[in-house]
């Protein structure tokens, strides 16, 4: 991006209408991956001078015990329920949860999950970081989550969502495939970068679990009927579009919710219209597509 | 610019925690434990009955549901007495006609300002937990800790002569616990404390406090206050909770734990409270369900562990 311009650069304009639709592998209208968000939170995290990591005083006994629950026992329900209905996950992961919990980890990589990063800790913010420091945390996370599972990461979801004005151009230079920051589009587009091929990889704020359940303050089956609504709109739609369905699976992993969680996967799965995949075979075939409209 | 360099140093990233507190442990993976009777699901009611001063103390922290107006706040004050007065009542009546037994996580204040209410909580069969000294006594890592150790013994004294025993067990207010909490329970007689929501199952402190997980989304205060939904919401989201832990008992898991917290100003209202019976004579009606206090709940964990 250009620091300081008003507009940071990213991308051309190019409106919804009049856009050519494709399908994606198997004449499916929608691809649809389900992102969980594997994380770890820190106890006692150092301070970033941009961004307190707790809003109260270390421990912060609800904040790290809800986030434990994931590790204890969301996922592997989140997961028992993704897997009955054919649905891989795309982990945005924090890479120190190889060290900390390795069998959560080990178990999502068995399923035949892709990783991508969001950073060491959600508990360690990009803000502020000078360019060695962020290709650490880069360098880092490809290492890392290669020793854990085999696989080189492809994309990178910020921690907690922090940037600097290079994360774009330093992850395109290291050969990343694309991002999950960018929430313009309800189709992959490519970003402009100084270093390399990137693709915006849509992602989701708005069915986020967290905004379902914490912004919005929906009820599970409210979440629920937000879910089966984007996808059918999205179906009922010009083919060719993505829907991520972002995760905790300390919030929709929690026994009240899990239930109407299943009914959606279920519902998506038996539509017939969804490629039901990951993040990587999404850019994979998006980029297939548009080498074949270019020729 | 660019950050200290120790912002890039973990000394703690390892296997397990990044602290000492507990130790790590799947809930699959993890030796499965049955209720007495052969029962699926632990229905633990924990009701909060607090006194608010209408001086409230921001040190460490102001407690949730406390003043929010410039003093004299007649509003919230009286409201949430009206919780102790009236709507207390309503859930103690409503206990007796579902025959269930609860635990009550009551401040110390309650038992000096209104020890008649102590002796109707005992005199029905219920459990008093240790729950601070009024709702200004919050717990953080900046409260000194002969501070936080005199809290501790101040609530469970004034609790202990009002019912004649000692409270088993401790919940903080707004759940907030300094590093030293742990150990400060233990050495003043506590044997389990309900603050971490980590798990649907007890587990044990490294020094040996066990931890009855009170799961914070499944409150009243979380769903009809913070979320503002309706208590017909609330109570289908209870029974799809039950659901869904009494299937994964069946489906061989072991029992699985189902906190209600109750907030007497919150679910005892008029209004609500249809609901909320209804709630309790589904969730009796359920072969699936153990109606047990946090006692109940600590004995029948450590008879198997």
């Amino acid at each position: 991006m250009q620091e300081g311009s008003a507009d940071p650069g990213l991308y051309d304009f190019s409106p919804y209408r009049g856009r050519k639709p494709f399908s994606w592998p198997g004449d499916k209208k929608v691809a649809v991956w389900v992102s969980p968000n594997l994380e770890y939170y820190e106890i006692d995290p150092p301070k970033n001078p941009h961004r307190a990591s707790w809003t109260r005083p270390h421990p912060d006994v609800v904040g790290y015990a809800h986030r434990d629950y994931a590790n204890r026992v969301g996922h592997w329900r989140m997961a028992e329920v993704m897997s009955k209905h054919g649905f891989p996950g795309s982990v945005s992961l924090s890479v120190a949860l190889c060290q900390h919990h390795p069998d959560v980890v080990a178990d999502a990589n068995a399923r035949g999950w892709e990783f991508f990063s969001h950073g060491i800790y959600n508990t360690r913010y990009s803000y502020g970081m000078d360019e060695a420091q962020e290709r650490a945390i880069i360098e880092d996370s490809i290492r890392t989550v290669h020793d854990a599972t085999g696989q080189t990461i492809r994309g990178w979801l910020a921690p907690a969502l922090t940037h600097t004005p290079r994360t774009l151009d330093l992850i395109a230079e290291y050969g990343l495939d694309y991002t999950c920051d960018l929430y313009h589009d309800d189709q992959p587009q490519r970003v402009k970068t100084t270093s390399g091929d990137l693709i915006s990889m849509p992602y989701s704020l708005e069915v986020n679990d967290h905004y379902g359940f914490f912004i919005y303050n929906m009820s599970p089956r409210d979440y629920a009927r937000t879910l089966i609504r984007q996808f059918e709109r999205l179906a009922d739609e010009p083919s060719g579009s993505v829907m991520c369905i972002p995760l905790h699976s300390y919030l929709i992993g929690q026994p009240h919710r899990i239930g109407a969680f299943e009914e959606v996967l279920r519902q998506i799965a038996a539509d017939g219209r969804a490629w039901i995949t990951r993040s990587g075979d999404i850019a994979d075939a998006w980029r297939t597509a548009q080498a074949g409209a270019d020729a | 610019m660019s950050l200290d360099p120790s912002y890039l140093d973990y000394p703690r990233r390892r296997l397990g925690y990044d602290h000492d507190l507990y130790a790590y442990s799947a809930l699959p993976t993890r030796k499965p434990l049955a209720w007495p009777g052969g029962k699926g699901v632990a229905v633990w009611i924990v009701v909060s009955l607090e006194w608010f001063p209408i001086t409230p103390s921001d040190t460490p922290f102001r407690a949730p549901g406390h003043m929010q107006t410039a003093y004299p706040d007649y509003r919230h004050y009286t409201a949430r007495e009206y919780g102790t007065r009236i709507g207390f009542y309503r859930l103690l009546d409503a206990f007796a006609k579902a025959g269930v037994q609860v635990s009550v996580a009551a401040n110390g204040a309650i038992a000096q300002r209104y020890p008649s209410v102590i002796r109707d909580i005992v005199d029905a069969g219920h459990e008093l937990i240790a729950h601070s000294t009024d709702m200004n006594g919050t717990v953080a890592s900046t409260l000194p800790v002969e501070e936080e150790r005199r809290l501790i013994r101040d609530s469970i004294a004034t609790l202990s002569e009002a019912a004649g025993t000692a409270p088993r067990g401790w919940h903080s207010i707004a759940r907030s616990q300094s590093f030293a909490t742990p150990d400060l329970l233990v050495e003043a007689g506590i044997e389990y404390c309900c603050d971490w929501a980590n798990d649907d199952m007890p587990w044990s402190f490294a020094n040996g406090l066990v931890n009855l997980p009170l799961n914070h989304e499944l409150s009243d205060r979380q769903i009809i206050n913070v979320q503002q939904q309706s208590v017909d919401s609330y109570a289908e989201q209870m029974l799809d909770a039950r659901d869904w832990l009494a299937g994964e008992a069946a489906a061989g898991g072991g029992g699985r734990l189902l906190p209600l917290h109750l907030t007497p100003y919150i679910i005892g209202l008029p209004y609500r409270m249809d609901a909320f019976e209804r709630l309790l004579a589904d969730l009796k009606a359920s072969p699936a369900t153990w109606f047990a206090r946090g006692s109940d709940i600590l004995d029948s964990y450590r008879s198997q562990s």
